[in-house]
């Protein structure tokens, strides 16, 4: 058996899992719900769209998540000024009846990285609404201060760009983020695979939220679990705590008695 | 009397006193799973049978989609 670790607490609820996973991308609802299931994830986000009136009759994407073991956490993705956000997340409480919000404000199409500016302006407002603000943000401290300091649940950087799978590019950046605020730290964006989600865990990042990473690998299903697997095993790692690096070799057997010396 | 609006960027012709529960009814949509605005101001579930849509209006009505 594993000693116990503290459960993940994000604005007084408890989470389990410490892998949030995403809705979109999947090859089809069905696929994704397996894979929620074999992720172990208890938080999905969102996205908030108009509905396709011409489409009759579609499956709805509610009807995939077993929303009694799954929080949903809805999105402001392709928002890019804080009125726009603010409006999505009004939409998105009256959907899902709850006030906890991926608020995500982007500047640019290219690299959709957040406009920080914007992304504060939204998070004043929503959280002086009472939202559970869970901003997708930079890898600068500063504004991670900033958006803990105005009553965020949480801060969500970056580790590379969303849906890029680069992988965990700024582990320093992480790191000064992690010594600064006392909200969770939850990865978003740049996990490719599973030793990806390891070493952001290590580096003792609270959660990891992903979504490409899990939905357009080859086998979604199975990737699902190895970055379940993946997650536990950096954050057992970071509580373990590593051996530091050394330049050269410790032998690891004795080297008294040995035979003919 | 019919008043046009938009309905998620569509224009549309309903008749005067139209409410948002009859729009939804009128476009064969559920209001459950859905959110209604009415000029960027949501519309709630509960309001939904006494707020009537006037000429000129912008509704949109919007669902939970896939997303990261």
């Amino acid at each position: 058996m594993t000693a116990q670790d503290k459960p993940l607490v994000i604005a007084g609820k408890t989470f389990s899992s410490r892998l949030i996973v995403g809705t979109g991308k999947y090859p089809s609802h069905a696929v994704m719900k397996q894979c929620h299931e074999a992720s172990g994830t208890q938080m999905v986000t969102v996205a908030v769209r108009r509905l396709d009136l011409k489409a009759k009759g579609e499956d709805a994407l509610l009807n995939w998540v077993n929303r009694e073991h799954v929080t949903l956490l809805p999105n402001t993705a392709a928002c890019y000024t804080a009125d726009d956000a603010v409006r999505t997340c009004h939409l998105a409480e009256e959907l899902g009846l709850s006030k906890w919000v991926k608020l995500e404000v982007l500047g640019d199409e290219k690299t959709l990285y957040p406009d920080v500016e914007e992304t504060l302006k939204a998070a004043r407002v929503l959280v002086k609404e009472g939202f559970t603000v869970l901003p997708y943000t930079s890898d600068d401290v500063i504004t991670a201060k900033k958006l803990a300091d105005i009553g965020c649940a949480a801060v969500m950087p970056l580790a590379a760009p969303i849906g890029s799978g680069l992988g965990i590019r700024n582990p320093h950046n992480l790191r000064l983020i992690l010594e600064a605020v006392k909200v969770p730290v939850i990865v978003d964006a740049g996990v490719g695979t599973a030793s990806d989600a390891a070493v952001a865990m290590e580096l003792g990042c609270d959660a990891i939220l992903m979504n490409t990473a899990i939905a357009a690998a080859k086998e979604p299903v199975r990737m699902a679990r190895a970055m379940k697997w993946a997650v536990e095993a950096g954050r057992d790692a970071f509580l373990a705590g590593r051996i530091p690096m050394k330049a050269y070799a410790s032998a690891s057997s004795p080297l008294d008695g040995l035979v003919g010396r | 009397m019919a008043i046009a609006v938009t309905v998620n960027g569509e224009p549309q012709h309903v008749p005067e006193g139209t409410s948002v529960a009859a729009l939804l009814k009128q476009m064969n949509v559920s209001a459950e799973g859905v959110a209604v605005e009415v000029n960027a101001e949501v519309v709630r579930k509960a309001r939904h049978t006494e707020v009537t849509l006037h000429n000129g209006d912008h509704i949109e009505i919007v669902t939970f989609v896939g997303g990261g």
